[in-house]
This record gives structure tokens, sequence and C-alpha cells, in this order.
């Protein structure tokens, strides 16, 4: 069983997918941020474990996983917090983080633990798919657990096709160009969702770029299964006092 | 997976032992990929070579000498020869990489070429071979780091380079990288990355060392033409990422007979908590695209290491280094911040050559080799103290 299956079986489109950091903005808010976010109508997580060198994060990402780990954020702190997550969350959970703090925890207990919690998915942006086929990718299959891999639009067809076999759970695309927004770049993106679109994958995808409102939203899921908003909504928790008002206020901003 | 039979290369997918690899998110992918598929055969293209060997010969000044240092081998016993990397164009081992790198770019048809730096020294290598070829350089430096290094960054303004300051994080060295990464993603075409040392994901270690693999090769033949041995006892070079010890190395990794010393900065001591000694304080782990010995924290996050010398205040090592400590095949020895200073003063007095800090680290050890009247060492002298001059003004108090 698994309920990033179970979700898509039952919808198809317009799915949202929303990113927080694990410890931010405070390193006790984890799960309040995660329950504001399902009963405001996001249908899955995305909880990112803070790393200190992200490679593959943008700077307002990296900024708020600085914070978590000033604040005290750690993969054994992120386990206690998420002890009792599937008594109040119900909606599918993802783990997203870099593979050396994964490895120093020890990359099998990582998954117990994680599947123990109720986790249901990885995204390790740096575990790259050599790895995953030779050594890794069992371990994860062991406890059950989901891989998403991440696409771009310098990704070739054979490529895609490949990480798409490899994925379970649903495929993460995303940009090359982080600079989206004009005419022009919109129109590549939508060539590019259209040809994922048109190659009829295995796995739902998911947009995971450049999503920071209804409009961008809506456009996003018009060829793909749905997006994940990660860096506005990082931004919109930052500085706020009162966490469950502006999860409520930002997700009506997008699926009013 | 250990392999014995050589620890020059690494296998296929960029492993030396269980160290190394390609750690890289998607974005990366193929751009890195790209430049694994093509950088042996363009390596190997007689075009590339002749290219390549001329600029070393009539740019960089190579070969640089093998210089016999009696005044020191008297004083520490054994033949001490120093490899005068120092009097390369721009002043270190640093250019053997950006050359080649810059003429396999122009190859892969690049336009744009971005570059990390701390101290500024890759940053000048960098921007010296762009204006020479005509490429649009951008330099990522931390912002406390271009205040630091103010002559340099001139110097890559003169040469024509495009200095960013990096205003993320602890705004030094780690964010500049992070930033130049960024940079890379984002423009996924005409941009190659000039990565200095021999880290990063596979294939720059390979890369990397063999373009500095020159230092060694030329080792060979003038040590046979000065003793009538192409092999020391022992070779010394210092390691921060490790391309100037990887360069002297090279062409001895096979020579078992041959005795490898690598120095790390001990910063204020190997466990004084302001450190960069990678491999005593190490464990395996994972940065900037592979595996490595890494100084982290029990929780696997990077910890800011510290020396004196700013080219070997780095928290990993690279894969081809930590595979020859791990499998004892080198030998890893560390300075402090100030035995290095000492050392740098010393040798300055006794041999009339200013080093530059990060080498000060070789000098340093040369006490604790115990060396027997028969030994031949070869240090790499990987670079000249000038750019140092404002630091050694001030721990050495040689203004009144």
């Amino acid at each position: 069983m698994s309920r990033l299956k179970d979700l898509f079986a039952v919808k198809s489109s317009k799915v949202l997918n929303v990113y927080c950091t694990a410890g931010f903005p405070e390193l006790n808010s984890t799960v309040t941020v995660m329950q504001a976010l399902e009963t405001n109508g996001a249908n899955i997580i995305e909880l990112g474990m803070p790393y200190s060198d992200p490679l593959a994060d943008g700077p307002v990402i990296q900024a708020s996983g600085n914070i978590a780990l000033a604040n005290g954020m750690s993969i054994t702190v992120l386990f206690e917090q998420l002890k009792d997550l599937r008594k109040t969350v119900s909606v599918p959970v993802i783990l997203m983080g870099y593979m050396n703090p994964v490895l120093q925890y020890g990359f099998e207990n990582f998954c117990s633990d994680a599947a123990a919690v109720g986790v249901d998915g990885l995204i390790l942006p740096d575990l790259p798919e050599f790895e995953f086929e030779t050594s890794y990718g069992e371990i994860i299959k062991k406890y059950g657990l989901d891989f998403i891999f991440l696409v771009t639009p310098e990704t070739s067809e054979e490529r895609l096709r490949k990480l798409d076999a490899l994925s379970t759970g649903f495929l993460y695309a995303v940009s090359s160009s982080a600079t989206t927004g004009s005419d022009k770049d919109f129109n590549a993106v939508e060539k590019y969702l259209l040809r994922l679109q048109e190659m009829k994958l295995e796995n739902p995808v998911l947009v995971g770029f450049g999503i920071k409102d209804k409009a961008t939203f809506e456009s996003a899921s018009k060829y793909t299964n749905g997006a994940i908003i990660g860096t506005a909504f990082i931004q919109a928790l930052e500085n706020t006092n009162d966490i469950t008002g502006t999860v409520k206020r930002f997700l009506s901003g997008i699926i009013s | 997976m250990m392999k014995t039979e050589t620890y020059q290369h690494p296998d296929l997918q960029g492993y030396y032992g269980d160290f190394g690899g390609a750690y890289i998110p998607e974005m990366l992918h193929r751009n890195v990929a790209e430049l694994k598929s093509k950088y042996v055969e363009i390596m190997q293209e007689d075009s590339f070579q002749k290219e390549f060997q001329q600029l070393l010969k009539d740019y960089v000044g190579r070969p640089t000498p093998l210089f016999l240092a009696e005044r020191l081998s008297k004083e520490f016993g054994g033949s001490i020869y120093l490899k005068r990397e120092d009097l390369c164009h721009t002043g270190a081992h640093k250019i053997n990489n950006t050359i080649g790198q810059i003429l396999l770019a122009i190859r892969l048809g690049k336009k744009r070429i971005i570059a990390v730096t701390g101290a500024g020294q890759r940053g000048v290598a960098t921007a010296t071979v762009c204006a020479l070829k005509g490429l649009e350089c951008i330099v990522y430096m931390g912002e406390k780091d271009i205040e630091r290094q103010a002559p340099n960054v001139a110097r890559m303004r003169m040469l024509g380079a495009k200095v960013v300051p990096a205003l993320s994080g602890s705004k030094t060295l780690k964010d500049a990288t992070n930033e130049a990464i960024r940079d890379w993603i984002n423009n996924p075409n005409d941009t190659h990355y000039i990565i200095g040392s021999v880290v990063g994901p596979h294939p720059y270690p390979d890369m990397v060392a063999r373009f500095q693999s020159v230092i060694s090769e030329e080792i060979r033949w003038q040590l046979k033409e000065k003793t009538g041995s192409e092999l020391p006892t022992h070779v010394v070079a210092c390691v921060g990422g490790g391309s100037n010890a990887a360069g002297a190395f090279y062409h001895f990794l096979d020579e078992l007979s041959v005795q490898l010393v690598a120095v790390e900065a001990a910063g204020h001591g190997v466990h004084s908590g302001l450190s960069a000694a990678t491999t005593q304080l190490g464990k395996p782990g994972i940065l900037h695209g592979s595996k490595s010995l890494l100084m982290q924290t029990e929780d696997g996050q990077v910890i800011e290491p510290h020396s004196i010398s700013a080219g070997l205040d780095y928290p990993g090592v690279g894969p081809l280094h930590a595979n020859l400590f791990t499998s004892g095949r080198g030998t890893f020895l560390s300075a402090t911040d100030e035995e290095a200073l000492q050392a740098a003063l010393h040798v300055s007095k006794t041999e009339g050559i200013i080093p530059a800090l990060e080498t000060a680290h070789a000098f340093a050890v040369l006490g604790s080799l115990n060396l027997q009247p028969t030994d031949v060492v070869v240090l790499c002298l990987s670079g000249r103290g000038d750019k140092d001059l404002a630091t050694y003004i001030r721990e050495l108090n040689l203004v009144d």
C-alpha cells in the first residue's frame, strides 16, 4: 500500500505538494506547519531536512535550512518530532534532503525510521541513479518507501524513460533555468511540460519550479498532475507570528 | 571494492577505492555527463596536446626547475630537491590546470567560464587563461573574502573578469561555491565551471590530476638527469583539496618504493576546533559532488575549517587522497599555522625563496621525516609567497 499511489488513483489533476523545511521557522513548528498544510488543502507534504550545503536549492530555501540548523534541527530530532505524525496527518509525506546527513545517520537506519513514523517517500537530489541501482535502491524498497527522481528540460528522452522506470510515486520536473516568468520563458516551460505529457510516462508528474500563486499553479497543472510550491511558501513563513493563519492565507491564495 | 592495481586512475564511475563518484543533482547531469564522455578523448587529441604543451612551455614557463636545496639538505639530511612551481606564470601550479580546462572548454563549445575563489589565487589563474583565450570569466567570491583580498580582486578585474560577491551564509568560499553551482545549473549550455582542485564530481578529480601530472612527469626526468634515478625516496606536498600533491605524486603513485607525504593544515592544532586536517578529523561523507573524507558534525553537517592559508582551508580532500590515506599508500602529516609561519621564515632565510603559506606547511614537516643521508626528497614548492606578504608582515612582526 502506498499513500502516493492511493492519492493519484483518486486525484490525477491539480495535486498540490507543498515544501516546508523541518525546524523552520521554529524548531518545534514542524508538525504544526504540516497539520496546517493538510487542514488547508495540501495533497502532499514535502518535508526538507536542512543541510549546510544544499546544492540543488535556491537561496531562500537554503536560508530557511540555516535557520533550522541554528534552531537545532537534525534527523534524530526530526524523527522524534514525527513520532506521532500519523495521529494527526494523513496526507502523503515525503522527506527531501541530501545524502551526507543521511549517510551519517546510517542509510538503512534512516529508511527504517522514516518508514516507522509513516513517511511515504524520499527525494535525495544528490543520490545519482548509478548508486541508486547498485546500492541504495534495494534498501529504500525494503522499507516500502517511494523514491522520486528529478528530471529537467535537459534530461534526454532516453534518460527520462530510465528515471521514470526507477521512480515510484511521481516524477519531479524541475527547471534548469530558475528564472521563469517572462513570456519567452513561459513558452519554453509550456513546451517542456507538453513534451512530458506527450511521453505518457508511467509516473504522475509534478512541476517543481516557479509556482507562486493560483495562476502559475493552474498553468503548470494544465499539462501535468500538479505542482510543488517551495520558495514562495517558505517566504510566507519568514517572520510570521501566526503559523496556522499564514498557512491558511497562503493556501487559500492558491486553491481557493 | 578496494582497487589494488593502480592508485592513479579512478574506475569508470569515478571511484578511487571507496571514494569519488558523481553525487550530483539532475540539474547538473548534462554538463557533467558531457564532460565525462569527452574529457579523455579531447585530452588525447594531437591538436589538444600540441596546444597544451606549447602554452605550458611558452606561457606558463615550463618545465619548472628542480632545484637542489643544499643548505636545507645539510640541515635535515638527505638530498632535498624543490620542484619550483612557484616560478610558473601567476606564481603557482594552479595555472597548469586552468590552461588545460580552458582548452577543453573551448573544444566543448563553451563561451562562458565560471570559477570560485577563496583567497583569489584560483580566481586569478582562471581570469588569466580567460583573458588569454578571450572568454567571458565570472568569479564567485565570498563578500568577506572580497574585502580581505583586495589586491587579488583588483588583479582579476584588471584581467577582465567579473567578480561576483556571494552574499549568502557565511559569505566565504563555501557560499561562493554554492552560488557558482547555481550559476552552472542556470546556464547548462554555454558555461564551463573550472574547478581548481582535485575535488568535485567525477570526472573533475581525474581531469585536474591529469592536467597537474606534468609536475611529476618533469620530476622523473629531471631527477634522472641529476641523480641517475627517476625515483626519489620521498615526495612531499601540502594538501588542501590536493591538486599540487596530486600532480607531484601522480607518476609515483604506483611506484611503491616512493613514500608519498601529504601535509595538511592543522590550524591552531589538529584537535583545537580550528583546523583543516581533513584526514585526521574527517569521516567518509559527500560534499560538492563526491564521496571523500569530510570534516563534519555527528549529524552530517559540514564544519567550517580553519587555516591561516586560504588554499588549505577546505573541509574535504580529493578522493584520490582519501584513498591514499585509507589504503595506507600515503603518509599524512600536518603542520599548524605557527609551524608553517616559522617554516616560511626559515626557508626564506636559508634558500632565498619566500614560499606561499600553503607550501610552508610542506616545509614544516621536513624535520619529522628523520631523513637518512641516502634519501632523496622532492618537495613540491607549489607557490610563491608574495600573495601572503600581508600575513607574514602581521604574524612575523616584520615591520618596526
